[in-house]
């Protein structure tokens, strides 16, 4: 039944020139196997309504913000430059939207548009670059805890416990309140704290099951260093579940940035939550029906960002677990 | 001691690979804040041997302590006490560059075949990656080690094999990886993890051929553990039935099936299912399950559940293995 040729190993081969097995070099095949990967992922996750809207939100905010630099060739930018920008004919300010200045303008005579496109990208930057770094700390941190076990995890999982309990918002004021604290740096912090906090502790459970499979210990009997066993089959295996939270934290940090700068801790030139602090600080956010173009946009692109990565996280969830597929 | 009685027949007289001597494994139970002060015996005082080539067998019920032995032998686990040589060398106590060559010459191969595999993995990259972590051989090298490994265990041609992930494959597939993997540094002695037992019937057998036929081949000796009888007389030259951490009964394996002399041992032996209807099963006339063995009193291991029990089981020790017949070691007083 089986057929079993012949040949000892580690004999070179028995006549001639060997067989070569792979014909084309390694990374070629790997990248077509990545390739491969990436499309059938994709399959699933655009069968999830929720990640496609969220990645269609992702993608209009990319445009938007990109649409800003190229908006500025055809405007003044006396005018429409959303930090240092006035514009005397449309007094007084604010004033409400017109044909001039589509969503009006701010008490100090900026156009809210303008200032709306010129945020997006730091948002980007912000979200992305916090999360990043979240994301790196929380999977080295999770992964080397849960296999080790013992003092290291302890030791992690209270210093966890300890950023979970700590009131994050009140922390960073404290923080910004005796540094300078402007875009990189919030994006820094926040992604520190945030990657020594809950995600450690996802994380952690997770290189805790993958610990206990066979291949583990496999790789141990074929004499794998912890080294290799952590980087070869822990980190490959949570990656998923960390590109998951990531999409998570993007939401957190923006929704931090804009309650930060919102109290006008930050030190940023513009922001969604600094257009709501100059409506706040010039005494404009009375009601609901007045001067609404002065915090609504803002407050819907902040919603919607922060809502558009969550979706694309909830999409991503049923590429990562196959029991949430409807299949 | 036991094992410098274990002598084995002169004919077959040679150095043997494996040596376990006196091994022993105790689980603490713990308990948070204190010094556990109860145990779990799962290897208790085991000794024997396996020569060159040659396949030795190690049955019992689940728990009965068969997959620690296999995981100490394989240095996956330190045992509490007691020595394992290999080709004379304490597994233990090795220097760096020896433990390398440990690490090539043992491997291991596990039950079940959707968990011994990483799902994130290429077959190559399963099958490579004893190579890889030794740093065996250039990569042009490992690519041709590998098909040909591929080849030997019948996954053909290795081409169509190479860059698949284990979930793209079937059970009895993924195992024959899992051999390959275990196979590809060329080792001397392979501890198998009842690699056959979570496999349909019918793959069992090629799995079983497989193994049976690169054994000859490569001249590879294992440890086969496994609860299947069946299996270990198709494979094993030698049988050792564990109970409760303790070998009970060790032989030939067909002096084991013909002329089982421990309680148990025929008690097992009694329990394999017989494809015949109208067949009279003989009384089973052991009684109970496997106990956890938490701290087991100075008696015969077996003592609750045997027939045969008499008082002097009860007030004396667990019974020495002793040698009734050429290589037929029994550890029973009633026998």
């Amino acid at each position: 039944m089986v057929q079993v040729q012949v040949q000892a190993p580690l004999s070179p081969a028995p006549s001639g020139a060997p067989v070569p097995a792979v014909t084309e070099p390694l990374w070629k095949i790997r990248w077509r196997l990545l390739v491969r990967g990436f499309r059938q992922n994709w399959e699933v996750f655009r069968e999830s309504r929720i990640g496609l809207i969220g990645l269609g939100i992702i993608l209009f905010f990319g445009l938007f913000g990109a649409a800003w630099p190229i908006m500025m060739h055809f405007v003044d930018p006396n005018i429409y430059n959303p930090i240092t920008g006035f514009d005397p004919m449309s007094m007084p300010h604010p004033s409400p939207p017109s044909l001039r200045h589509w969503l009006g303008t701010d008490p100090i005579g900026r156009d809210i548009l303008g200032q709306l496109m010129y945020s997006t990208h730091r948002e980007f930057l912000i979200g992305v670059l916090a999360a990043l770094i979240t994301v790196v700390i929380g999977t080295l941190i999770g992964t080397v805890a849960g296999y080790y076990g013992g003092f290291t995890d302890t030791f992690f999982m209270r210093l966890a416990d300890i950023m979970i309990l700590f009131p994050f918002i009140p922390l960073l004021i404290v923080v910004g309140s005796f540094i300078r604290m402007g875009m990189f740096e919030f994006a820094w912090i926040s992604g520190v704290l945030g990657g020594f906090g809950g995600i450690t502790i996802v994380l952690k459970s997770q290189a805790l099951s993958i610990k206990v499979r066979s291949y583990i210990d496999a790789a141990k009997v074929a004499g794998g260093s912890d080294f290799h066993i952590i980087r070869a089959h822990i980190i490959p295996n949570v990656m998923p579940l960390s590109f998951l939270y990531m999409m998570f934290n993007v939401t957190g940090t923006i929704l931090g940035e804009a309650t930060l700068s919102y109290f006008g801790i930050l030190n940023i030139d513009m922001s969604w939550g600094m257009m709501i602090h100059t409506a706040d600080s010039a005494g404009y956010l009375i009601s609901f029906d007045q001067y609404w173009w002065l915090w609504l946009p803002a407050g819907l692109a902040i919603t919607l960002f922060c809502a558009a990565f969550y979706m694309v996280g909830r999409g991503l969830d049923e590429v990562v677990n196959p029991r949430l597929r409807k299949r | 001691m036991a094992v410098e009685k274990l002598d084995p027949s002169p004919i077959t007289q040679t150095k043997p690979l494996v040596q376990v001597d006196r091994l022993k494994k105790y689980y603490p139970i713990a308990a948070p804040f204190r010094r556990a002060v109860h145990f779990v015996h799962a290897v208790d005082d085991v000794s024997f041997q396996i020569r060159p080539g040659h396949v030795f067998g190690l049955v019992g019920e689940s728990g009965c302590g068969k997959t620690t032995t296999g995981r100490v032998l394989v240095r996956l686990t330190n045992p509490t006490s007691g020595r394992v040589l290999l080709e004379e060398k304490d597994i233990f106590r090795l220097t760096k560059l020896q433990l390398v060559q440990f690490r090539q010459s043992v491997q291991m191969m596990f039950q079940d075949p959707y968990e011994s595999l990483n799902p994130r993995m290429t077959i190559f990259d399963i099958v490579s990656e004893p190579l890889d972590v030794n740093g065996i051989g250039s990569l042009r090298e490992r690519e041709e080690r590998i098909a040909d490994m591929l080849n030997q265990v019948g996954l053909t041609p290795p081409q169509a094999f190479l860059f698949r992930f284990p979930h793209e494959l079937s059970g009895g597939q993924r195992q024959r990886v899992a051999i390959a993997r275990a196979l590809v540094t060329n080792p001397r002695f392979v501890v198998a993890d009842e690699p056959t037992s979570m496999l349909d019937v019918s793959i069992r057998t090629g799995i079983m051929q497989l193994l049976a036929g690169l054994r000859e081949k490569l001249g590879i000796s294992y440890l086969y553990i496994t609860h299947d009888l069946a299996v270990a007389r198709y494979l094993c030259d030698d049988i050792a039935v564990m109970y409760l951490g303790k070998i009970v009964e060790q032989a030939p394996a067909e002096q084991l099936l013909r002329h089982p002399l421990h309680p148990y041992t025929r008690a097992l032996i009694s329990a394999v299912p017989v494809p015949d209807p109208s067949y009279q099963r003989p009384p089973v006339n052991i009684k109970g399950g496997v106990s956890r063995p938490v701290d087991p009193p100075p008696r015969c291991r077996f003592y609750e559940r045997c027939p045969l029990a008499t008082r002097r089981c009860a007030n004396e020790d667990h019974p020495p293995l002793v040698e009734r017949d050429r290589g037929h070691w029994v550890a029973c007083y009633e026998v």
